[in-house]
């Protein structure tokens, strides 16, 4: 779950991390009273699940109301590489010495939490990786031990910022690493972190991704649902419980587990076609979730054909072929439909549907053969 | 031989009393494990499908001398229960339970690598471990495997994905090829067991001949395994790797399978294991008849 800036700025809050005082809206009369409120000058963000904000005009320095009223309706409704601004967050603005860079992500090979540091902050960070290597100050945290205060001095002070920064830049960093581990969080980003000319240190932006198999112990985050980012078909696979994401293309497929489903994504391109989707049913298989999954894929208009990948495992074939048979009876489909199926019971499976084959419904033994057909049909169909 | 686990394995069930554990656990026997018991804090005395059950897993293995546990027990209570496996004296934990928080993933992993370091962990999100013929720990169907034949040459198996690790275990079935083992690592950020932990174990095993990976996008587990065979592994490799037309940014299902920039794609993994000498398939039926190649001349 990736949180919006200004809900990054809150749940940074809640953990005493000091941010700007600030509040979010979605309309041009909410943006100039809080702005008036807040008092000048300020500053307006769009609130969009992409970087590159600045460039595309998506943040301006408002200096009075007439300023405020004329920056909340140029950025509202703007689109940034596709993403359309509906919130906005006004923020008291802040007078900036230094920006530097503070993060906490975990580490999968070393298996550790990491954290970084830099003095080379308000910049692309992965340009600072790349080029300069050494600006970025790293420490690698044993999750049982947590981070200590001596710890986390030694590792500011290895990232040379300016020493007056040293001791605020502890305390956050030690506030910061509460909010990602209590917090369970994959991501916590702070870059901006500012020095002001006060000597005092800052978040002027937060980036933060949820972990989303933590929510039993967060059911607050559910909050958080609603701003994600997802195109109509994901919505409503979403809303079904369905494993699915889009993609441009017009092969529908569905598969059961993670690993063939991405599997039957390759092989559509590798025999020349383009998948329209990424969908793993699971591991059962049966016809209420087929189905759904049917559903699903026949609302997307660009579809012109369906490749129904199932490997019969404990669930058998034959038990998978009645499933889909039932839920093909169920769901008046469009495109016409390639399944292979193999595993358990293959064979019997297949038998219950050659008795429903048709020009429509095409089984075939093996990935490769299913792949060819359904490109081959997709193209009859018009596809391109 | 077989890694792992073989016909002696007595393996306790964390979860026994529930729907899963149940379900699974009764499989499990029926293909042959030694599935001696099961726990639960407050129904220790009673008995699943004649199988004992005990209030913890110290108390299990006391009584019955196991040295493994299968934790069935829901996402919430994976954290205590590992710990509780390592601390009852059992030596192989495999946990099948989806949907648990990286942190406590990660804590687990350090934990026990500190105060247990002679436990082996796998999972969790995995499918579990397969010795066909011998012992059948979590979910895989045990029909779908062959036994391994005393005269080789067999294949021992390691993947990140539960479905394509019963394709290839299919695969090599349609083959009639044996397997020694067949090792599901799940596709989560911290995975207990890793490939390398894996290679090594076949490289020792007298019963595996050549071994079969099965990558994932994400993450670099593929990459360091490279490394891995190209300094220590001398018996013949075999992979395939999902996700090679993946998106750019897109998650798809498994927690791990997520490609960032340009590190953890599909061809970076191919190109990394090419030059360790290992034969990449483009899809899982070309890694089987690539197996099959291999096999001939094992």
């Amino acid at each position: 779950m990736d949180l919006l800036e200004y809900q990054g700025k809150q749940f940074f809050a809640q953990y005493g991390i000091p941010v700007s005082d600030g509040e979010p809206c979605t309309t041009v009369d909410e943006a100039v009273a809080i702005a008036d409120r807040l008092g000048y000058p300020v500053v307006v963000k769009a609130q969009v699940h992409t970087g590159g904000r600045g460039k595309a005009g998506g943040v301006k320095l408002a200096n009075d109301t007439d300023e405020a009223r004329e920056h909340a309706s140029n950025i509202l409704g703007l689109d940034i590489k596709g993403h359309v601004v509906e919130t906005i967050w006004i923020e008291v603005a802040s007078d900036i010495a230094e920006e530097y860079y503070a993060s906490f992500t975990l580490d999968r090979s070393a298996k550790k939490h990491l954290g970084m540091l830099s003095a080379e902050g308000g910049v692309e960070i992965e340009a600072v990786a790349e080029e300069n290597p050494d600006a970025i100050s790293k420490i690698w945290i044993d999750p049982v031990d947590g981070l200590t205060e001596q710890a986390a001095r030694e590792w500011v002070e290895a990232a040379e910022l300016n020493p007056d920064a040293n001791d605020g830049a502890v305390e956050i960093l030690r506030k910061l690493y509460t909010a990602y581990t209590e917090g369970d969080a994959d991501l916590c980003e702070i870059n901006p972190l500012i020095l002001t000319p006060e000597k005092r240190v800052h978040a002027l932006d937060a980036k933060v991704t949820l972990d989303g198999s933590s929510t039993f112990r967060h059911p607050e985050y559910a909050d958080y649902d609603s701003t994600q980012v997802r195109d109509e078909r994901e919505e409503e696979a979403h809303a079904k419980g369905l494993q699915y994401v889009g993609l441009d293309g017009y092969v529908g497929v569905i598969a059961n587990g993670a690993g063939l489903a991405m599997s039957t994504v390759d092989i559509v391109n590798q025999v020349g076609g383009n998948p329209a989707n990424f969908l793993d049913i699971g591991g059962g298989a049966n016809a209420e979730v087929m189905a759904g999954a049917l559903e699903t894929i026949n609302h997307d208009p660009k579809v012109k054909s369906i490749f129904i990948n199932i490997f019969g495992g404990i669930t058998k074939g034959d038990e998978v072929a009645n499933g889909i048979v039932e839920a093909l009876g169920r769901v008046d489909i469009d495109a016409p439909i390639v399944i292979r199926l193999d595993g358990t019971n293959a064979t019997e499976g297949r038998e219950i549907l050659a008795e429903h084959e048709s020009e429509s419904l095409i089984s075939k033994a093996t990935m490769v053969e299913a792949a060819e057909t359904v490109v081959a049909l997709a193209k009859e169909r018009g596809a391109k | 031989m077989a890694i792992f686990v073989d016909s002696s394995t007595k393996v306790i069930y964390q979860g026994l009393t529930g729907s899963q554990g149940s379900f699974y656990g009764k499989r499990n026997a029926d293909y042959g494990t030694k599935v001696v018991a099961g726990t639960h804090p407050k129904k220790a005395g009673t008995d699943v499908d004649g199988v004992p059950i005990y209030a913890s897993v110290a108390e299990a293995v006391e009584a019955t001398g196991a040295t493994a546990s299968c934790i069935f027990i829901p996402a919430p209570g994976v954290k205590d229960a590992v710990l509780e496996a390592a601390e009852g004296g059992v030596e192989f934990i495999v946990c099948i339970t989806e949907g648990v928080p990286a942190h406590d993933e990660a804590w687990f992993y350090n934990k026990l690598e500190r105060d247990h370091p002679d436990v082996q962990l796998l999972g969790p999100n995995c499918p579990g471990i397969i010795s066909p013929g011998k012992c059948n720990i979590g979910i895989t169907a045990g029909e779908i495997a062959k036994d391994p034949s005393p005269s080789g040459p067999n294949v021992g198996i390691v993947s990140r994905s539960g479905t394509l690790t019963y394709q290839a275990l299919y695969e090599l079935k349609l083959q009639d090829i044996g397997v020694s083992t067949c090792v599901g690592i799940g596709g989560d950020p911290v995975p207990g067991t890793s490939f390398i932990d894996c290679l090594g174990q076949f490289e020792a095993d007298d019963e595996t001949q050549a071994i079969m990976m099965i990558g994932e996008i994400g993450g670099s587990a593929e990459e360091e395994a490279a490394d891995f065979i190209k300094t220590s592994v001398s018996k013949p490799v075999v992979s395939y790797v999902a996700g090679v037309t993946a998106p750019p940014g897109k998650k798809m299902g498994h927690a791990g399978a997520i490609v960032s920039g340009g590190k953890g794609t599909a061809d970076a993994k191919r190109e990394a294991l090419e030059a360790a000498g290992v034969q990449v398939g483009s899809n899982p039926t070309e890694a089987g008849e690539l197996m099959v190649g291999v096999v001939k001349n094992v």
